[in-house]
């Protein structure tokens, strides 16, 4: 299994494990052949054979994507037929394209923008026919532009192969080929959990968020509009990267002080929320395992897989924790507790939420989101959007004094910022429940066993003598794996944490675009990014949400207590079957990120 | 935004038909999996129904185990799977050279002005469908044309409202095929 193949590369040795691909082995060796539809965790589908190379003996040119090394293969990967290949094969790509560069979502950011400059395209040779298809913009977080879509093929199989989902397929035949959900019905229509992933994937703008700015900018200039904003703690640690900057970086601050010069009166924590989440989650968890409730207990925070459960595995929804997720129980305490604390009329509350997430915008609209008697959350931007906003202000971003988060609902300990990562939710959650249920406090408050970015994790802790397990999981393949397991009963429970997006909200579909030669799901980015929201944690002198002062307050004030009928009313909320009911596609091996 | 796709009962004939392709289905045997029974029950379909509707396709994807963005995926890639409902009699006009040389295209203008419908079209009572195929494999015989399994040789355009005729009184016009059906999932077919 384990044979060594010897080959060369460009008149480089290289000696790669049977089994490779070229693209792999040249890989290795530094070489990057361009690529426009292939993605290391993906299956490799040679839709756009951008990656041509020559090999010694071989009459065509192979694609190097899934072509496996052979011993003594002689393959060159710049030769001047190759490179005349590929510009050919690009500028057949570009003929087929819109030539709408500079008023595209994704100039600049674009993988095929970037293949034309680096392959010289000086001119388009073939003027054609060119294909014609509306914008679908049905869906409230994602729009589709056909037009603009190369047939690459990446959003189909990250739909499929990491999140199981299967909204979109090819479609039709020849010059006709088209991505598009069932029966050629529109986003909305169909089982998209508006996870974004494929706004990541996507190579050009054929897939993107659907952009609210111009809504945001609007509400930002009424004068009778008081402008409420809350941040998602994903986003501090990936907003850097829209400036230049490194991921990982924490920008909090940067942030706060940019929210207010864009005319936001009022700059709430999402973090505040994530404490009051982990409040009402451990006492709901606490409350399911001693009076035998509905287990496992599966946690709420992620819109997609909500919206998954509904429309997947509806069996399941009695297991979802009833409680909001963060951006609704703010959302709901804005228009509520806020409003009242300050005499301000809760219909002239516009309230926005920043988050790394598309599905969030589908969540912010829902019906059962309206517990203050309007919706809740009025609009959502994601880290892009908002990337765009500081940029179209003119603010120098990265030379920002930063500033802090407003009161009341500002404040937040160290088990808030974890909920941006995979494991995130469990180890806050641990942390107060332990400590609830034991009535004594952690020695150790760093849960290791639930930390990593591998796609199931299981853990066991514990308390009270009462082996608590647990399990975390990211990418909806892996959750159907999971589940189907359960149901088996090959595995069981008390409480899962899922998270839709690999890598959980860091690597969020709403995040900034991949840049240059990293690809959405590159392990060095997201692992960066998750050390920034553990640093954040870390750095906390308080790291437990029930001791986080300004969430007593709000519960002597006004929740009550938790699971209390105040915060039942407002923090929870039940889910419904949803048609059309779709069909999960299983993985064999569960999908990793790196 | 919680749209709920609205359940409308199926109407009797689709529910039959559906019965049949689930003994159909059941009938089949599974060689490898579940899955690979597709192209099959596909083409069983379109003989039930006379074409694909989405209910059917809903109706298979639960059956099998193939998201329904997949199964349309490939009804409409092959040619052959029809996803709009087909004419009772279906005309497939030969337009092949030797059809063609023969005087083909004069049976085609023919065909048009009779029914007033163009190529890939049905008529108003659902009677007649205008498909144009290449060589039907006699063309010692030419023009040539084919009315569902019948074939019609040596054709001059003369010769076309007798044979439209003899179709009329044969057929009573179809009920007309309910717009909307939904089935197991609740998809509704596409406005046609």
């Amino acid at each position: 299994m384990n044979k060594q193949i010897n080959l060369r590369i460009d008149n480089i040795n290289v000696t790669v494990p049977e089994g490779q691909t070229v693209m792999q082995a040249a890989d290795s060796v530094g070489i990057h052949i361009p690529r426009l539809c292939f993605h290391p965790k993906l299956s490799a589908m040679t839709a756009c054979r951008v990656c041509v190379v020559e090999i010694a003996g071989r009459r065509n040119l192979p694609t190097a994507c899934n072509t496996e090394v052979s011993e003594g293969m002689e393959v060159k990967t710049n030769s001047a037929v190759v490179r005349r290949a590929r510009r050919d094969i690009v500028e057949l790509i570009l003929d087929n394209h819109p030539r709408d560069c500079q008023i595209c979502e994704r100039n600049n950011n674009c993988e095929l923008q970037e293949l034309a400059v680096v392959f010289n395209l000086d001119k388009l040779a073939y003027e054609g026919e060119r294909k014609k298809y509306a914008i679908d913009d049905s869906s409230p977080s994602i729009k589709r532009n056909p037009e603009k879509c190369l047939l690459c093929g990446k959003c189909v199989r990250v739909c499929s192969e990491i999140q199981g989902v299967n909204a979109l397929s090819y479609a039709h035949r020849g010059f006709r080929t088209t991505v598009t959900p069932a029966f050629g019905l529109n986003q909305q229509e169909s089982v998209c959990i508006n996870c974004g992933q494929c706004t990541l994937f996507c190579p050009t703008a054929a897939l993107t968020e659907r952009d609210v700015t111009e809504q945001v900018w609007a509400n930002l200039q009424d004068p009778e509009k008081t402008a409420v904003v809350q941040v998602a703690p994903a986003v501090r640690v990936a907003i850097g990267e829209g400036f230049g900057l490194e991921p990982g970086r924490d920008m909090t601050a940067e942030t706060v002080t940019a929210l207010r010069r864009l005319g936001f009166k009022v700059v709430f924590d999402t973090q505040f929320s994530a404490d009051l989440t982990i409040m009402e989650e451990a006492h709901e968890l606490i409350q399911r395992i001693t009076k035998k409730g509905k287990l496992p207990m599966f946690t709420s925070c992620s819109p997609g897989w909500v919206k998954y459960c509904e429309h997947f595995h509806p069996e399941f929804l009695e297991n979802i924790s009833t409680c909001k997720s963060p951006q609704q129980m703010m959302g709901a305490l804005i228009k509520t507790y806020y409003a009242k604390k300050t005499g301000l009329d809760p219909a002239k509350i516009y309230s926005v939420s920043v988050m790394p997430c598309t599905a969030k915008k589908f969540e912010a609209g829902r019906t059962e989101m309206n517990a203050s008697g309007y919706q809740d959350v009025d609009a959502v931007l994601t880290t892009r959007e908002l990337v765009k906003m500081i940029k179209q202000a003119g603010i120098k971003f990265t030379e920002l004094k930063g500033s802090s988060f407003d009161e009341p609902l500002g404040e937040s300990t160290g088990a808030a910022p974890i909920f941006g990562v995979t494991g995130g939710v469990m180890e806050a959650a641990l942390r107060t429940a332990y400590e609830s249920l034991t009535g004594t406090s952690l020695p150790n408050l760093d849960f290791t066993s639930v930390r990593g970015l591998a796609g199931i994790k299981e853990a066991g802790v514990e308390i009270n003598g009462t082996q608590v397990k647990v399990a975390i999981v990211y990418g909806l393949a892996n959750l159907h794996k999971l589940l189907t397991e359960i149901k088996e009963g090959k595995r069981s429970y008390h409480f899962v944490e899922v998270m839709t997006c690999p890598g959980g909200c860091i690597g969020g579909g709403g995040q900034p675009y991949p840049k240059g030669v990293t690809e959405p799901m590159d392990f060095a980015v997201y692992q960066k990014r998750a050390q920034g929201l553990y640093a954040i944690d870390a750095n906390k002198q308080i790291r437990k949400s029930h001791e986080n002062p300004q969430i007593k307050k709000v519960y002597d004030e006004f929740l009550g207590h938790p699971g209390g009928e105040t915060a039942h009313k407002l923090l929870h909320t039940h889910y419904h079957p949803r048609t059309p009911k779709g069909i999960a596609s299983k993985v064999k091996d569960t999908v990793n990120i790196g | 935004m919680t749209k709920t796709a609205k359940t409308k009962e199926l109407d009797k004939d689709t529910q039959k038909k559906l019965l049949q392709l689930n003994d159909f289905i059941a009938g089949s045997k599974v060689l490898k999996d579940k899955q690979s029974l597709l192209m099959g029950v596909l083409h069983q379909t379109q003989t039930l129904f006379g074409y694909i509707p989405a209910t059917a396709m809903d109706f298979i994807s639960h059956k099998l185990g193939v998201p329904s963005a997949h199964i349309y995926g490939m009804a409409t890639f092959y040619n052959y799977f029809q996803l709009t409902p087909k004419a009772r009699y279906q005309i497939y006009l030969c337009k092949g050279t030797a059809c063609y040389v023969a005087g083909g295209a004069r049976v085609l203008d023919k065909l048009k002005e009779e029914l007033r419908i163009g190529v890939d079209e049905v008529t108003a009572d659902g009677l007649f469908g205008i498909n144009i195929t290449r060589c039907l494999g006699c063309c010692g015989l030419s023009p040539v044309m084919q009315v569902n399994d019948d074939i019609y040789v040596r054709l001059v355009p003369e010769k076309v409202p007798a044979i439209l005729a003899k179709y009329r009184r044969l057929g009573q016009p179809k009920k007309k095929a309910k717009a909307t059906a939904v089935a197991v999932g609740g998809f509704e077919q596409p406005g046609k």
